[in-house]
């Protein structure tokens, strides 16, 4: 077990086995993201409530899961790197932060195009909107340590040290803005936490943030084997492989 | 299927701006996700054989 | 125990022979205090309101303005190389820094508080509040800007970025503080901030310094 974690640990490896498995990735993320988007824009009813806006659920809800997720995925990077110095686990987290800050972004974007229609303005205090936008700070924060590092030897472990800092932020954050939340706002209408959603509804959101995780996966990987080639440049299968 | 024509699926009940903004602007961070990755590969390819070249020398 | 109290006692005389660096934060936090009823007017009733929030961004940027210069000389002159070399536990070191740091910057805007209450016609009660508030808080920053400080040593633009990687940590205490002073405002208890604020600069002290040193390491280690 330990070997085998070792040895796909190793830039080569690693590479190998990505490459064989990528396609069959991306092909399944392509499938399930048009059969999520078809569903949610053609079949889902619309809500008695919201009508037809609650068809953005489809894109905002897998988002702001992918957005934590990812989050949480660059800081366990992040401790295998600290910990065991895997050269791979820095470039995994290198490679998270853009994809990771994209979909952030999109979970704020699409929070408040549906913001619009059911509350009434773009932007609400929200518990939940406002601890992605503090996601999309940390986020931020990552980046832009990573450039103002880059070239120095210490910027990975410097990035997975914030990264670490910020996950153990990230739930004290969370409860700190909910509990402030309901201080200032106390009963409201709660986008997603519907009493219980029908399966015609929970059923497409499934397939989306499935659709969502292996998109991740596939663009994460294709950071990452391009970062590997960039840092192992200089070895012999990298020069084989190239010319 | 919950249309009864396309101009109703485009007007999504009166919602139709906000719904297709939305997947419009999931769509273009989607593209951008996978189009960056694969110009940057290209690119870095090109640069590491430039490298290689150079240190061949 | 003696290197703790040695450096504290370092980093004292340090910030009395150059006080420039703990003087201007504090300047700074006067002027952005007194900026804010410029900016909305001088009606009474508003400042009530606002008075805890404002207090409280004016302490959390001025804290980060100091905690910027924190390692910097230190770094510059090597004597924080030489710390990190020395076979002294180096988070005895930071300990004594960041006490040192606070004594300066943190309780120095605590017990400057009560002033800018009074400007902003808070309540006696409120000040009160607005004093424990902070004599709990700041340190809590102080102690999570070091992190930042310390990932940050050697870099151009540090202040900015100490900024981007600290400000969004700092969000806890300012939603708890300033809860607090309205509560305390509004005439209610606020024991219950104050022991969730104490628990939070407990956590804080367990474990930021320990974050502290190991990213002062890795600053140092290239």
């Amino acid at each position: 077990m330990w070997n085998w974690f070792h040895k796909l640990g190793s830039p080569k490896t690693f590479y190998a086995i990505s490459g064989s498995l990528l396609p069959y990735f991306c092909v399944l993320a392509g499938i399930m993201l048009v059969a999520g988007v078809v569903w949610a824009l053609g079949f889902v009813p619309p809500d008695y409530q919201q009508g037809h806006t609650v068809r953005i659920m489809y894109v905002h809800v897998p988002s702001a899961i992918l957005a934590q997720s990812s989050y949480m995925m660059m800081a366990a990077a992040g401790v295998v790197y600290l910990v065991w110095r895997i050269k791979l686990a820095d470039i995994a987290l290198q490679c998270a932060a853009p994809i990771g800050t994209g979909l952030t972004f999109l979970a704020l974007i699409t929070g408040a195009i549906w913001g619009k229609p059911t509350w009434g303005t773009w932007w609400v205090w929200d518990a939940r909107l406002t601890s992605t936008l503090v996601l999309l700070f940390l986020f931020v924060g990552v980046m832009a340590l990573r450039s103002a590092m880059s070239g120095k030897a210490s910027a990975g472990r410097a990035t997975a040290m914030l990264v670490l800092v910020g996950v153990m932020n990230l739930p004290i954050i969370k409860y700190s803005v909910d509990w402030w939340f309901t201080l200032h706002q106390p009963s409201s209408f709660s986008l997603t936490e519907k009493p219980s959603m029908p399966p015609e509804m929970w059923m497409p959101l499934l397939v989306m943030v499935l659709g969502f995780y292996l998109f991740f996966f596939c663009v994460w990987m294709l950071r990452i084997r391009t970062e590997i080639l960039n840092r192992e440049y200089r070895s012999r299968w990298v020069r084989e492989l190239v010319q | 299927m919950m249309f009864e024509s396309l101009s109703a699926f485009m007007h999504m009940g009166g919602h139709g701006a906000f719904v297709w903004s939305a997947y419009g602007i999931a769509l273009i961070v989607f593209g951008y996700n996978v189009v960056a990755p694969i110009r940057h590969r290209t690119s870095m390819l090109r640069e590491v054989r430039q490298r290689l070249d150079r240190e061949a020398q | 125990m003696n290197i703790l109290l040695a450096t504290i006692r370092r980093d004292l005389l340090q910030h009395v022979r150059r006080p420039a660096d703990i003087v201007n934060p504090l300047v700074f936090f006067l002027i952005v205090i007194s900026l804010f009823p410029l900016g909305i007017g001088p009606s009474a009733g508003t400042f009530n309101e606002i008075a805890a929030g404002v207090i409280w961004v004016a302490v959390l940027l001025a804290t980060l303005l100091s905690i910027d210069v924190m390692f910097k000389s230190d770094y510059e002159d090597g004597a924080l190389e030489q710390m990190v070399l020395s076979k002294q536990p180096l988070i005895l070191v930071v300990l004594g820094k960041l006490i040192a740091q606070w004594l300066v910057s943190g309780l120095l805007m605590t017990l400057m508080s009560p002033l800018f209450a009074l400007m902003f016609f808070v309540s006696s009660d409120g000040i009160l509040a607005i004093a424990m508030a902070l004599l709990l808080g700041t340190p809590t920053m102080v102690l999570l800007g070091s992190i930042g400080a310390a990932l940050t040593l050697g870099l151009k633009n540090g202040g900015v970025l100490i900024a981007i990687l600290v400000l969004p940590l700092y969000i806890p205490v300012l939603i708890l503080g300033t809860a607090m002073v309205d509560a305390a405002v509004g005439g209610s208890s606020y024991t219950g901030h104050m022991l969730w604020l104490g628990a939070l600069l407990l956590v804080t002290i367990g474990l930021a310094p320990i974050a502290t040193q190991a990213s002062i390491r890795i600053s140092l280690s290239q």
